[in-house]
């Protein structure tokens, strides 16, 4: 989410004439609307760092403790989620999944957004050759089927960690931001204040991070939180191909990868990482929103 | 207040809007009371945000979902307040029709505009074969007088003129044969010769139709020309209500008076306000458009423009929107460049700034090229420019407070920080008007006054050597417009920066410059002393415009109307 520093509005002036209002900061940070997304999201990154700490909570600790008799068996004391297929703990399981789920999440998230805003704000900007350059880029992009070309690049590499399979996951999603990003710098670079700050004479750069960029990104952020989850899904469909994070590995995606054939008699194989998975994705559209509303003066009361 | 006219085609009785916004009431309408009588035209006249268009929209349950609409409006016996949809659907297009403001809107750009009027026809009588359909939708194009319009009725709006679109949607209107028309600003989005010709068709179809015609209206010159009685509108009640005749001889409320006072005039101004910061050489010159006939004492002029050509490309097409303009400014001048919409005075404007493709010709600013500066000479070029922009809405950025989109260009250019800044950020707003606690709000929490005073201090802040003032307060009401041209007048005077004040509206003009040069179609047909080109305009075109704008005198303006029209 380090793109949101970027999004913050001149300054909020300090000291001085201020003391009646412009503190959208402290009163967004007292909010309910920020306080409980965050809070969520910062025990998950908390289990994700040490996964340990969480996982023995029930006495059943390790997620490679198992026991084939007890394949698909209904949660038991000690075992508050159950047992996969394979009679593991799937509690322990899903804390432990979550270190790599939201890692390639977060980070795929990320470059894709990156990747997303520089080109697209090139092209919505400039127009002209980059512009057409850039949009043929995205179109062939889009037009690949994403399987298959996450299937030839990941062979090709051979190896695959959170790291390649987030880098692969972000060649295949970024065109569809930067087509927005695109269209959104497109409609901001031709409005009046935009103008304005030519004839003004102020520098092109300038005129981006603190013109365009601020009343541009908003769509832009919205679709980069809700990215988050797909991405984890995504990842799921990658492993289940075998071609995801290797056996060993455990992950969100892996689980409910194996789950979703035992769903009608094993349904808590579904339930309880797809619960995580929610909390997960919703904790960051919430908090996406928050900080979107709290970044624009328009919706501050 | 007028007498109860006994035989009153609509009759609106204690009408109230309220609109419940996230909990909170706010009441848009109170208890508003008139009358329109058969075959005549009342104007529902105020401000933005004086509840006129509520009123209107009310009467047709066109209102958004969070309004509560409380009183009564009987339309010849019939209530229409808290009708169901379906009694609604019956009254809407064939009892009361609306015609909006921007006809290019109203109309659907995939359908031919036959099409358009066919189905309005079809909708109120459903019995009319193909050929009787047809017939209709002609007459009903002669009736608001198109011109041939057989070849009209496979035509797309885009093909036509807005003038045109306008008299489509009033032709639409009239499909149903209502007993009341709605105008809600007719004219407001058109040029004042094309508002001269769709206000004579109205007037001459109400003759012809015998029909009502409820007009709302901000323009006090499109009352005096149409209305028979007015009721003025302030803040969701009505203040006044009487013959137009009276109303604009004789106001008693104290607000019409403001309002009416407000109105520029042509001729207001004293011919003999020989401003001082011009210089007397400059005002002996009345054909300037060329510096060298200039005394060689003059000094050089501030925006010299000569032989400018702009032309935009689209597709292959080549669309030249200035063709050959030589026009100079000096310094303490204001110039108006005037004319109607595609005339190319904008474009020429935001050429002076470097904003539009320049085909050929030169534009100097104190002497230096603007067409071949790059880069760091085109920003250092720029600060000697200030510009503001028509719609203060769009002009500010959203997320800049006030401070921050005053202080930019001086923290960029003049590189000012802490005190410094602050000090100077202070006495630009002051010098508006805006002083104290606005500083920290941002647009969205201003008036358009407001607003457009924020783009003028940013504009002045480098304390440019010209203004480029593209229709400054064509977006504001007219009371607010008074305010803002006094502050603009005011920072000229003190600050002597060169002005090429951009406008449609003459009486704006009138009140503000020293030159005026009229462009149409690309080029200036007329250029010279303010007292001059009003008074004795050269050129057809002037005269044209000079007569087309209606005045605010229903007297005069009818006078006027028989001398253009006879």
């Amino acid at each position: 989410m380090s793109q949101l520093a970027d999004l913050a509005p001149a300054p909020v002036p300090a000291g001085r004439r201020t003391p009646w209002r412009r503190t959208p900061w402290r009163r967004t940070v007292r909010s309910i609307r920020f306080l409980v997304p965050a809070a969520m999201l910062a025990l998950l990154v908390v289990i994700a760092l040490f996964p340990s700490l969480f996982a023995g909570l029930f006495g059943n600790g390790d997620p490679r403790v198992c026991d084939l008799r007890m394949s698909g068996d209904a949660p038991a004391p000690g075992h508050p989620f159950g047992y996969d297929l394979q009679g593991c703990d799937v509690y322990a399981n899903v804390i432990y999944g979550t270190q790599s789920s939201l890692a390639v999440g977060v980070f795929t998230t990320m470059l894709a957004t990156v990747a997303a805003v520089v080109l697209g704000t090139i092209a919505g900007y400039r127009g002209g050759a980059a512009d057409w350059i850039i949009s043929r880029l995205t179109d062939v992009f889009l037009g690949f089927p994403f399987l298959l070309g996450a299937i030839v690049v990941l062979t090709s590499i051979g190896q695959r960690s959170v790291l390649t399979v987030s880098l692969v996951l972000s060649l295949f999603g970024w065109p569809l931001m930067a087509r927005l990003v695109r269209g959104s710098v497109r409609s901001v670079r031709n409005a009046d204040y935009v103008r304005a700050a030519r004839t003004m004479g102020i520098g092109t750069g300038r005129i981006i991070s603190h013109h365009v960029l601020p009343n541009a990104l908003a769509p832009v952020l919205v679709i980069a939180t809700i990215t988050t989850g797909s991405v984890i899904v995504a990842e799921s469909s990658l492993t289940y191909l075998g071609i995801g994070l290797e056996a060993p590995a455990i992950s969100w995606g892996l689980q409910l990868a194996s789950a979703s054939s035992q769903f009608l008699s094993s349904p808590h194989l579904l339930v309880f990482p797809s619960l995580f998975l929610a909390v997960t994705v919703l904790s960051i559209i919430s908090l996406g929103d928050t900080l979107r509303s709290t970044l624009d003066p328009r919706r501050q009361q | 207040m007028t007498e109860p006219t006994p035989d009153a085609l609509l009759r609106v009785a204690g009408l109230g809007v309220e609109f419940d916004v996230d909990g909170q009431r706010n009441v848009a309408v109170e208890d508003v009371s008139f009358e329109i009588g058969r075959n005549e035209v009342l104007a529902l006249v105020g401000e933005s945000g004086s509840g006129k268009s509520m009123t209107a929209m009310s009467l047709l349950g066109l209102l958004p979902r969070n309004a509560t609409v409380t009183g009564s409006a009987m339309l010849d016996g019939q209530e229409l307040i808290g009708l169901d949809p379906k009694g609604l659907r019956e009254v809407r297009g064939s009892r009361v029709a609306m015609i909006f403001q921007d006809p290019l809107a109203a109309l659907n750009p995939v359908l031919t505009i036959g099409f358009q009027i066919a189905e309005a026809v079809r909708l109120h009588d459903r019995r009319r074969d193909r050929a009787a359909v047809r017939a209709r939708v002609i007459e009903l194009l002669r009736l608001v007088e198109i011109a041939d319009p057989e070849t009209r009725l496979g035509q797309y709006p885009h093909q036509l003129s807005g003038g045109q679109c306008q008299r489509v949607v009033i032709a639409m209107a009239l499909a149903g044969d209502p007993e009341l028309l709605i105008a809600d600003e007719p004219t407001t989005a058109l040029d004042v010769t094309v508002q001269a010709e769709v206000l004579d068709v109205l007037r001459r179809m109400r003759g012809r139709l015998q029909s009502s015609i409820l007009l709302i209206t901000h323009d006090m010159g499109v009352v005096a020309d149409l209305a028979d009685r007015v009721a003025v509108m302030r803040r969701g009640v009505v203040v006044e209500c009487d013959s137009a005749e009276r109303l604009f001889a004789e106001p008693w409320n104290d607000y019409t008076r403001e309002l009416l006072a407000s109105v520029p005039r042509i001729g207001a101004r004293l011919v003999v306000t020989e401003r001082p910061s011009v210089p007397a050489s400059a005002r002996a010159i009345t054909e300037t458009a060329d510096a060298a006939t200039a005394p060689p004492r003059e000094p050089a002029p501030v925006l010299d423009i000569d032989e400018l050509v702009v032309e935009y490309r689209s597709r292959g097409r080549t669309v030249r929107a200035v063709d050959g303009v030589s026009l100079s400014v000096r310094r303490g001048e204001i110039v108006a460049l005037v004319g109607e919409s595609g005339s190319g005075k904008s474009t020429t404007g935001l050429a002076s700034v470097g904003l539009a493709p320049v085909a050929s010709g030169s534009i100097r600013i104190s002497g230096r090229e603007l067409k071949t500066a790059k880069g760091r000479e085109l920003r250092e070029l720029r600060q000697r420019v200030g510009v503001v922009f028509q719609n203060p809405t769009t002009s500010l950025n959203p997320r800049f407070s006030v401070r921050d989109a005053v202080a930019e260009p001086l923290r960029v250019h003049r590189r000012l920080r802490g005190r410094a800044l602050d000090d100077a950020v202070d006495r630009l707003l002051d010098g508006v008007g805006l002083s104290g606690g606005w500083q920290e709000r941002y647009p969205h929490e201003l008036s358009g006054g407001q607003r457009q005073r924020v783009a003028i201090a940013r504009a002045v802040a480098l304390d440019p050597e010209l203004l480029i003032a593209d229709e400054p307060t064509s977006a504001l009401d007219v009371s607010v417009q008074a305010r803002v041209l006094d502050v603009f007048r005011e920072l000229q005077e003190r600050l002597g920066f060169a002005c090429l004040f951009i406008s449609h509206d003459l009486a704006v003009v009138d009140s503000l410059s020293d030159r005026i040069a009229v462009m149409q179609r690309g080029r200036i047909v007329e250029i010279g002393q303010r007292e001059q080109v009003l008074s004795a305009p050269n050129h057809p075109y002037t005269r044209q415009l000079l007569d087309a704008a209606p005045v605010a005198d229903p007297v005069a303006q009818r006078a006027r109307r028989e001398a253009r029209v006879g």
